[in-house]
């Protein structure tokens, strides 16, 4: 259970927040530029002192400001990842690992420079100085270098946000893994929806300095009340088991949490039983009032309407479906829901382009 | 030997002032510029205005108040006394605490940029991999900060070696003592004694290109922060 109460003011800005987020897992501070996630982050780490403050990280107590208690991030056990990996340029990528390494003592070390190389696959780079690699291994070794400190909280500030799509997507799997492998809660600040929509398990939606929504990734971007749902890429996180894999059309069929449905999503094999999460983005479902056998889309779900609202341009609509206990968001025209008469608690089939489906 | 012997001596005495002011400088001059370089502090303008001073005023006004100060009358000359030292003025201590004071912007002015280009962001990066602050400094900041010292060092030295209008007015002229080399350069030239003038002056514009000639080839030294 990690616990941040922050009240923090400067200058045509104030931050008020007050967080019940999980001890483990990622969570998501999502939110746009100027929305406070950044600041939330440094007060979390001790780089700023919010005036007003409680944080508390599962045992420990970081601040406590009704008390004058106040660690310096120094003496808090947390990694942190600066948007720019900020490897120390008089220091080869090795001594960049070991700086936080060798300050922890051995009995406290969870994880061993093997492990750590091997997470982030930077193996081959350590002799190497940091200013001759890539925008992208540079952020793996910034990630190692905090990993390698055992931290009990692990913090991330837009890490991909300086990087181009190419390398976002080299260091997505990795950042992945560890949420697979390790068991350090990790709190990532981020704008983009896809890299949350990909990581996160909890998202915290920041606006202004405050927190609009705090819950699980699944039933909060589904929720047509938020700002969340109106973005271009809205959509909704379904975390699917693996139940069957066709090795001819390299297809997986995963059946929603909860229910008997299925779906189908391109994706190499995966063993039986796993879980996987896809992302299902609204633009990419559509409706209809019959289950059409002949079509090239091969996942249809029966849903019903729970909620519909008008979406950010004056053609569209947004949906909220209800398919089995799984909710999905759509957007339409207003025009087809004319058509289809569409209204709460109508029973309706669900198309989605398997091609279309973010695995 | 075009040099003479008491040439020699003004020249040792020039080499152990000007090193021990370096020294001294880079001590106090650290956390001057440190200071000055992160404070946000009202006082960070008036402070870096009086560590300036040196660099637009006459040597010889310098050298006035501090000849006022450390004479038998002035506060300092009256505690020293105090504490059986007698004063300051016209001795080789007296000359170190002028020198200090004449070249302190040559060394915090270097230190305090080496500072601010190095930012906050790898003191917060130390901090968040468990370095105290004291840790931090000589980790990461000495470290990042070396073209900033060796160019104060270098900076310090030779303005130092330079010097000539505090050193007249708080130290004389005493062999051995206060008789730097620009002292002894004006005896020289008083005592009509050209020549001798020529081989010290000449040696000590090769002494500054020099200097000047490492400086300007060290500041390809990186400082970037990647």
């Amino acid at each position: 259970m990690i616990q941040v109460r922050l009240h923090r003011k400067y200058s045509g800005f104030a931050l008020k927040v007050d967080l019940h987020l999980p001890g483990r897992g990622v969570t998501a501070l999502y939110g746009h530029s100027g929305s406070g996630k950044t600041t939330c982050l440094r007060c979390i780490a001790g780089l700023e002192r919010a005036e007003d403050g409680f944080i508390q990280v599962n045992d420990e107590v970081w601040q406590d400001s009704r008390i004058g208690l106040f660690v310096p991030p120094h003496k808090r056990a947390l990694g942190y990842v600066f948007q720019e990996a900020s490897l120390f340029p008089h220091l080869s990528v090795r001594a960049n690992l070991e700086f936080g390494l060798k300050r922890i003592p051995r009995s406290a070390r969870r994880v061993d420079m093997d492990q750590a190389t091997q997470l982030l696959g930077i193996g081959h780079l350590l002799e190497r100085n940091p200013e001759h690699l890539s925008g992208g291994e540079r952020q793996r070794i910034g990630i190692a270098r905090a990993l390698l400190t055992s931290p009990k909280l692990l913090l991330m500030d837009e890490p991909l946000a300086a990087l181009d799509s190419q390398r976002k997507g080299e260091i997505l799997p990795y950042l992945e893994r560890l949420h697979d492998e390790l068991d350090i809660p990790l709190l990532y600040v981020s704008h983009a929806q896809d890299e949350v929509a990909r990581l996160a398990d909890h998202i915290v939606l920041l606006s202004d300095g405050t927190a609009l929504a705090s819950g699980p990734i699944g039933e909060t971007l589904a929720r047509l009340d938020l700002p969340l749902a109106r973005g271009d890429d809205a959509g909704v996180v379904i975390h699917g088991t693996v139940s069957a894999y066709d090795a001819a059309y390299q297809l997986l069929t995963l059946q929603l949490p909860d229910s008997a449905l299925h779906m189908r999503v391109a994706h190499a094999p995966l063993a039986l039983g796993r879980a996987l999460r896809v992302k299902v983005q609204a633009r990419d479902v559509s409706l209809s009032l019959q289950a059409q056998e002949h079509s090239s889309i091969l996942n249809r779900l029966p849903v019903t309407v729970t909620e519909e609202i008008p979406a950010d341009n004056n053609a569209h609509v947004l949906v909220r479906l209800d398919a089995g206990g799984t909710p999905l968001l759509a957007r339409i025209t207003r025009y087809s829901r004319d058509q289809l008469q569409l209204h709460t608690g109508q029973a309706l089939w669900a198309q989605i382009k398997a091609v279309a489906v973010l695995a | 030997m075009p040099l003479s012997s008491a040439d020699f001596s003004a020249i040792w005495l020039t080499v152990k002032l000007a090193s021990l002011t370096t020294v001294i400088l880079l001590l106090i001059g650290t956390p001057i510029a440190l200071w000055l370089s992160r404070t946000r502090s009202w006082w960070r303008g008036p402070i870096g205005a009086i560590v300036a001073l040196p660099l637009v005023l006459p040597p010889t006004v310098i050298g006035f108040y501090l000849l006022l100060t450390m004479g038998p009358n002035g506060y300092v000359g009256q505690f020293t006394q105090w504490l059986g030292l007698g004063t300051l003025t016209f001795s080789f201590a007296g000359l170190v605490i002028g020198s200090v004071i004449y070249s302190m912007p040559f060394v915090v002015q270097p230190l305090q940029n080496a500072f601010a280009a190095i930012g906050t962001r790898p003191l917060e990066v130390a901090a968040t991999l468990r370095a105290n602050p004291w840790d931090t400094f000589f980790t990461v900041t000495l470290p990042l900060a070396r073209p900033g010292f060796i160019t104060a060092a270098i900076l310090g030295f030779a303005h130092t070696v330079g010097e000539f209008g505090v050193v007249l007015m708080i130290g004389g002229n005493i062999p051995d003592k206060t008789r730097v080399v620009s002292v002894q350069i004006y005896d020289h030239v008083e005592a009509m004694e050209y020549a001798q003038a020529h081989w010290l002056a000449g040696a000590m514009v090769v002494f500054a290109f020099v200097v000047l000639l490492a400086l300007y080839s060290s500041r390809k030294t990186r400082m970037g922060w990647s």
